[in-house]
């Protein structure tokens, strides 16, 4: 391999004396002390600080309303305009989850209920959510639109069984949602 | 008999209320505000949730003090921590080694005048501990013996980083320890006096020693100071540079952050204090900054009027009482912590500004610069003081040696300055 030698810059003696660039220093962290108090920070606007540097401080000030379209929170079933859960219990997701995190028990329809024709919907759906990553496969692999990452990150729990969604827990979590598609609806 | 106890009863009370009251917590706010300036320097916040949780009682907000209690609460969970001794360190001296950083820092207190004397009920007393007559020579000689602590504590670790951590620290206080003492010999030459409450007294009379903004006949604003304030500004020109490398041989005392070799975390882990967990560590790290309070403590003692407010201002508030208790000590005290912890935020900025020198370019500062300086120094504070009595020509003989043994030892450093060589590729 060959040698490459790197010259050392040549300093001239305002360099070498090496003050001025302590002086300089001072001024750039003073600035940036000064700037921070006055809640003036390069950034602090577009990062909604609390007024001092650029931090927004948690749990008096979120950062929900800045939260973009596409965020990923936690993993949540959704209902449809008819009240219809649209999970069939393809078990899909719980193939793909990379880490596991989903636990599906798949049940069938009575033939008596209006929505027989689904012909199977879940029983319990469990998400733990100490082991998701938030990685958005399951509602990517979806074929019902009945998964979404909703935009819940405060996900917090005293004991692992607190950190399982169970399906109620879901559902709750995720609401209605419109505009889907109706596939099992006869009036599309 | 009754007159000893109460002269004992005196200096027991001093003892607690100056070392215990006024400097021990002097460490834990100097960590917090260490914490909270490099934050607002870093455009962050800092701690500042610590306070009395009201919320938990039912009521409708907490308290915060700003944060002032973290040190608080970093202290008991350092003591809460296990205390744990590695199997393969020397016993003795790795338990030794915590206390002697702390002990040395917390001694040298004795000796700094915190205010002027405090008049109680007629009876004048010194707010110093021991007003001994060897004030600056007492705290070097103290002060030095903290190298054992960090040297011990590296050799008994028996592991490599700490080991590094000792060694670099001992030749970096030798070196830097010759500049320091060399520094203030210019000072005391001025003062002709080593009793340091007497060295404030001094400068409260005749302006402080960076900033001879007034002398005995008057402020800057009176024109009899203009006439007699000629040899006040002569010496400050060695002075300043007595303050320079005195106030930089500090930093390198005390192993703060342009020269915080031994402990250096980029190279050497956590340097001397790997080993150590819980309580010990906590010494060191209480012994650096009880270092670092007494440290800025002396360079406002020396150079900065130490509790004094200047502009002749000490004279005037002298005697006033109040229920028989004189203010002037209480406000003295006020003004000198006010200087300290402004010093200390100095510090802090220090830390947080310069980035760490690399270890041949400390030692290079220390030996080639500050040593030849400090030693020029000397020689021309000796040349400004004794120059009222001597005549013309002596002065100008002095200069002119002066001047051609500062370029001889200019171009000394110069040529030993070594050239890389050039290697075969």
């Amino acid at each position: 391999m060959a040698v490459v030698k790197l010259q050392r810059p040549k300093l001239n003696f305002g360099e070498k004396i090496y003050f001025g660039a302590l002086i300089k220093g001072f001024f750039l962290t003073m600035s940036h002390a000064v700037k921070s108090l006055r809640g003036k920070s390069v950034g602090a606007e577009t990062l909604a600080s609390s007024g001092l540097g650029v931090t927004m401080q948690f749990p008096e000030q979120r950062w929900d309303s800045h939260l973009p379209e596409y965020y990923r929170g936690a993993p949540a079933l959704v209902t449809d305009e008819q009240g219809r859960e649209r999970c069939v219990s393809c078990q899909l997701c719980e193939f793909i989850c990379p880490p596991k995190a989903i636990k599906i028990k798949p049940s069938e329809i009575p033939s008596d209920d209006p929505w027989a024709k689904v012909e199977k919907r879940p029983l319990e759906f469990d998400i733990d959510m100490i082991r998701c990553i938030y990685c958005g496969m399951c509602e990517e692999v979806c074929p019902e639109q009945a998964i979404y990452l909703r935009k819940d990150y405060l996900i917090t729990g005293l004991k692992r069984a607190d950190m399982v969604h169970d399906k109620k827990r879901l559902y709750e979590i995720g609401g209605v949602r419109v505009g889907l598609v109706n596939k099992w609806n006869e009036l599309k | 008999m009754p007159d000893i106890v109460f002269q004992i009863a005196i200096i027991i009370t001093k003892i607690v209320v100056l070392t215990f009251i006024v400097v021990l917590p002097l460490v834990p706010l100097s960590v917090y505000f260490e914490r909270r300036f490099s934050a607002v320097i870093q455009d962050r916040v800092g701690p500042n949730r610590v306070g009395i949780p009201f919320t938990l009682l039912g009521f409708k907000k907490d308290f915060h003090f700003f944060g002032l209690i973290q040190p608080i609460a970093d202290g008991l969970k350092l003591f809460l921590k296990e205390d744990f001794t590695p199997d393969h360190v020397r016993k003795v001296f790795y338990w030794m080694a915590p206390a002697l950083t702390v002990v040395p820092a917390l001694i040298t207190v004795c000796v700094v005048p915190f205010g002027s004397p405090i008049s109680i009920f007629g009876h004048s007393e010194k707010l110093v501990i021991a007003d001994l007559d060897i004030g600056p020579l007492f705290i070097f000689s103290v002060a030095s013996l903290s190298v054992y602590g960090i040297t011990l504590a590296g050799w008994s670790s028996n592991s490599k980083f700490p080991f590094i951590g000792g060694v670099r620290s001992t030749a970096q206080m030798i070196s830097y320890e010759i500049a320091l003492g060399l520094s203030i010999i210019p000072v005391l030459m001025y003062y002709g006096d080593l009793n340091l409450s007497k060295i404030v007294q001094y400068q409260a009379d005749n302006g402080w020693l960076i900033a001879p903004l007034w002398n005995e006949h008057g402020t800057i604003f009176s024109p009899a100071y203009w006439s007699t304030c000629g040899p006040q500004w002569l010496f400050w020109f060695p002075a300043a540079i007595a303050f320079l490398i005195f106030t930089i041989s500090i930093f390198a005392e005390t192993n703060r952050m342009p020269f915080d070799l031994p402990e250096c975390e980029t190279e050497l882990v956590g340097g001397y204090h790997t080993e150590y967990s819980s309580m010990k560590f906590a010494m060191f790290f209480m012994g650096e900054y009880a270092a670092m309070v007494i440290g800025s403590a002396l360079i406002i003692t020396l150079f900065l009027g130490g509790w004094s407010m200047g502009f002749t201002l000490d004279a005037k508030i002298a005697d006033w009482h109040i229920a028989g208790i004189g203010l002037a000590g209480l406000i003295h005290i006020g003004v000198f912590l006010t200087k300290l912890i402004g010093f200390i935020l100095f510090f802090i900025l220090v830390r947080w500004t310069v980035p760490r020198f690399r270890y041949d370019q400390l030692m290079k500062l220390g030996w080639v610069v500050f040593f030849e300086a400090a030693l020029i120094n000397v020689f021309l504070a000796a040349l400004v003081v004794a120059a009222p009595q001597l005549g013309p020509v002596i002065i100008g003989l002095g200069a002119v040696l002066l001047a051609v043994v500062t370029v001889a030892v200019i171009w000394v450093a110069k040529v030993s300055e070594e050239t890389p060589k050039v290697l075969r590729a």
